[in-house]
């Protein structure tokens, strides 16, 4: 550390609005999807990302409908508060929901169960992705990633285009000059869009407050049987391989990010309003992928995942 | 809470990401875990230092060669505004990257290594930014603590630079000198006391007084392309009819008469809404929907502007151009022009120019092997399927560029700015 050894002066970033350049920027790129593709889809993991997306499709074409569907890959790991929660929302908004399932990938012989102390199912929902992709003839895949949560997403375009087998090519990415996108793909080809790219996770907080969106409970303050590992905090659940000393005990726990229950790990907080959950990401040391087990994988772990198909 | 976008050009070897690092760091914007990160990936590369470079450069063939190749976006705030940094290539082979992450910028930060001077990637970062209008340069004189902080080296790079100026720069465009060292944060952001002899404001200082693009956007002639037409049928909104954009320039005000192009009838606008909220104006960057008091003919790709304040109808386009794609653009060749979010087929009918961007000369001859190639800069002629409404780039950023798209591979090959 001798290039920092000091700190020369404190920043805080402590204002709590939002800059509303950046909701106009997504709209501006949803309602080009709209136009711009014969039939797309948000993908919808329940988490605030995808909240957010589909609070702006919902204001993008207001007082019309929201012209996506969503798609939810299920790797039947998921929190149950979250599985709720989806269900609440489309009933609400009135959303047309497709659901499709990692277990019958497997079932299907397409991918393998991985095993031992670190298994998860997070890298095989790729397959059951760009099964569902062709299934339902989706041109655009719209997602929540955003370009601050890893170092591979910072180099991500909005319009993001794959080939048939649902790879990125950092190399052939297409170049996007000032706001204009070119959505223009071959058929088979598809585009996973980024609309809320330049967001920060601070961004994303202050908006679903200044929203006042409802979020699923397991992002605040609960009671939860945790153990740990590797210095992170695990939800202990039955889709975890446990070691003997890894003896599970009862804390209070938010979570930050939320992905399935094997590789999303929970923070120690008493954060029970989105105030304090704010406060705390303030103030946090980790980064919000931190968090990501499923990131800690390798050095290059996101990309090698983009490559495959990914979102 | 406004965001201002900032691109930054060069090698690692300026320093580009020393300082960015530095600027994350100072603003609380890089969290422990990542420092941690930096300094076991430093460690597996054999360093003895904290190589920043590892935070920015995101692929792994980047990591390999240890430049920069994309554009990587970076984000920090202060309490005054938010930042996004467009981290992009150096090297002339990627200049077309340094294109693509510099149009969305108001302000370009040159990085210099004071022990090197103005070098030819300097002239070149220096040209483009001038050519996307960019307002704000920052000429960052870095490394000032490897030549003991010399005022006298400062002033002879900052003479060579203002030389450079007068053939490219143009008018309204600030050029700001800052002597700095990224590594000690010399003039980052807290002033330093080595350079007794500046007496400007530090980097971070000179970028929190600068004005965003936007507001200056909302001054200029008004233009509203329609993007998507909302027409919900419901019985609630059963007539309801709503031209959905964002506004790309200046402001207009409920009551405005604004006229619809290319079919030129006239009418008022009603009401501009966002989610159902009615605003008594729209500025630029503004995502709104207008409606209007009578029903015309309106659909995607057309543009509302006011009365009276109508941009040229082209069909015949002169333009100079970037090209971005390996396949040279050709005289005859037709490709598809996208302009802001409307599309027309367009023939190019002649090039007549191209800048030697290495050399920074201009001839004013067809390039020799009958096109333009990869990275190149030239001057062609266009001739559109039916007519486009832009402005000139110089008077109106927002409605004076394009896009080439190739159908035969669909990618983005070219960039345009109408003259």
């Amino acid at each position: 550390m001798s290039t920092f050894s000091e700190k020369t002066t404190v920043y805080q970033a402590n204002d709590s609005s939002f800059p509303r350049e950046l909701e106009d920027e997504a709209i501006y790129i949803l309602r080009e999807v709209a136009s711009q593709f014969e039939k797309p889809a948000i993908l919808f993991s329940g988490g605030k990302d995808s909240i957010t997306v589909v609070r702006l499709a919902q204001k993008a074409f207001y007082p019309g409908k929201i012209p996506f569907a969503l798609l939810h890959v299920d790797t039947g790991h998921n929190f149950p508060e979250t599985i709720e929660y989806r269900d609440w929302l489309v009933n609400k908004l009135g959303l047309e929901l497709h659901v499709r399932y990692v277990e019958d990938s497997i079932k299907q012989g397409k991918v393998k169960e991985e095993t031992g102390k670190y298994a998860s199912r997070n890298a095989l929902q790729t397959v059951t992705l760009l099964d569902a992709i062709e299934e339902f003839k989706f041109d655009a895949c719209i997602g929540g990633a955003r370009r601050d949560e890893e170092k591979a997403r910072a180099k991500e375009r909005i319009f993001s285009v794959r080939d048939d087998f649902g790879q990125w090519n950092a190399k052939k990415q297409r170049p996007e000059l000032f706001d204009m996108l070119n959505g223009k793909i071959e058929l088979g080809e598809n585009v996973r869009v980024f609309p809320i790219s330049n967001w920060t996770e601070l961004d994303v907080w202050n908006y679903i407050k200044e929203e006042e969106l409802r979020i699923p409970s397991i992002y605040f303050t609960h009671e939860r049987e945790v153990f740990e590992r590797d210095g992170m905090i695990w939800a202990d659940s039955e889709f975890i391989n446990k070691s003997e000393d890894e003896v599970p005990y009862k804390t209070q726990v938010r979570f930050r990010t939320v992905g399935d229950m094997t590789c999303t790990a929970a923070v120690l907080s008493t954060a029970d309003n989105l105030d304090d959950v704010i406060g705390e990401i303030l103030s946090a040391q980790i980064s919000e992928r931190g968090a990501r087990i499923d990131d800690k994988r390798s050095e290059a772990a996101m990309e090698k995942r983009k490559q495959a198909g990914y979102f | 809470m406004d965001i201002l976008r900032i691109a930054t050009a060069g090698s690692v070897d300026d320093g580009k990401s020393t300082l960015i690092g530095r600027l994350l760091y100072e603003t609380n914007s890089i969290t422990q875990d990542k420092i941690e990160a930096l300094e076991s990936a430093s460690k597996r590369k054999g360093l003895d230092f904290l190589d920043l470079s590892l935070l920015t450069d995101g692929l792994i063939a980047e990591r390999e060669q240890g430049i920069t190749i994309d554009v990587a976006h970076i984000y920090f705030s202060t309490p005054h505004r938010k930042y996004i940094i467009a981290d992009t290539p150096g090297h002339f082979e990627y200049t077309r990257n340094m294109v693509t992450g510099a149009s969305n910028t108001s302000v370009s930060i040159i990085l210099i290594d004071a022990r090197n001077g103005v070098v030819e990637q300097t002239k070149r970062h220096f040209y483009i930014s001038s050519m996307l209008r960019i307002k704000n340069i920052i000429v960052a004189v870095n490394k000032m603590d490897l030549v003991a902080y010399s005022q006298e080296k400062f002033e002879a790079i900052k003479a060579e630079l203002l030389g450079i100026a007068e053939q490219v720069s143009f008018k309204g465009q600030t050029l700001q000198f800052i002597p700095i060292s990224s590594l000690y944060g010399e003039n980052l952001v807290r002033k330093s006391e080595e350079t007794p002899w500046y007496d400007g404001a530090t980097l971070l200082d000179t970028l929190e007084h600068f004005s965003t693009q936007n507001s200056e956007l909302s001054t200029i002639q008004a233009r509203f392309p329609v993007q998507h037409v909302v027409r919900p049928k419901t019985e609630e909104y059963h007539d309801y009819r709503g031209y959905a954009g964002k506004i790309a320039s200046g402001t207009f005000l409920v009551g405005d008469l604004v006229e619809a192009l290319p079919s030129g009838q006239i009418s008022k606008i009603k009401t501009i809404e966002k989610f159902g909220t009615q605003l008594e104006s729209g500025n630029a960057k503004e995502s709104v929907v207008i409606t209007l008091e009578d029903n015309i003919d309106v659909s995607r790709g057309n543009m509302l502007v006011k009365v009276g304040e109508q941009p040229e109808s082209r069909k015949e386009i002169k333009a100079k151009i970037c090209w971005l794609d390996s396949q040279m653009l050709t005289v005859g060749k037709t490709y598809l022009l996208q302009h802001g979010i409307n599309r027309v087929k367009a023939k190019v009918t002649n090039i007549s120019s191209v800048i030697d961007i290495k050399n920074m000369s201009l001839s004013n001859e067809a390039p020799a092997d009958g096109g333009l190639k990869l990275n190149e800069i030239g001057w062609i002629s266009l001739k559109t399927a039916s007519p486009i409404f832009a402005d000139k780039y110089e008077e109106n950023p927002a409605n004076g560029s394009f896009i080439l798209i190739d159908e035969s591979s669909n990618g983005t090959v070219g960039v345009g700015f109408v003259e």
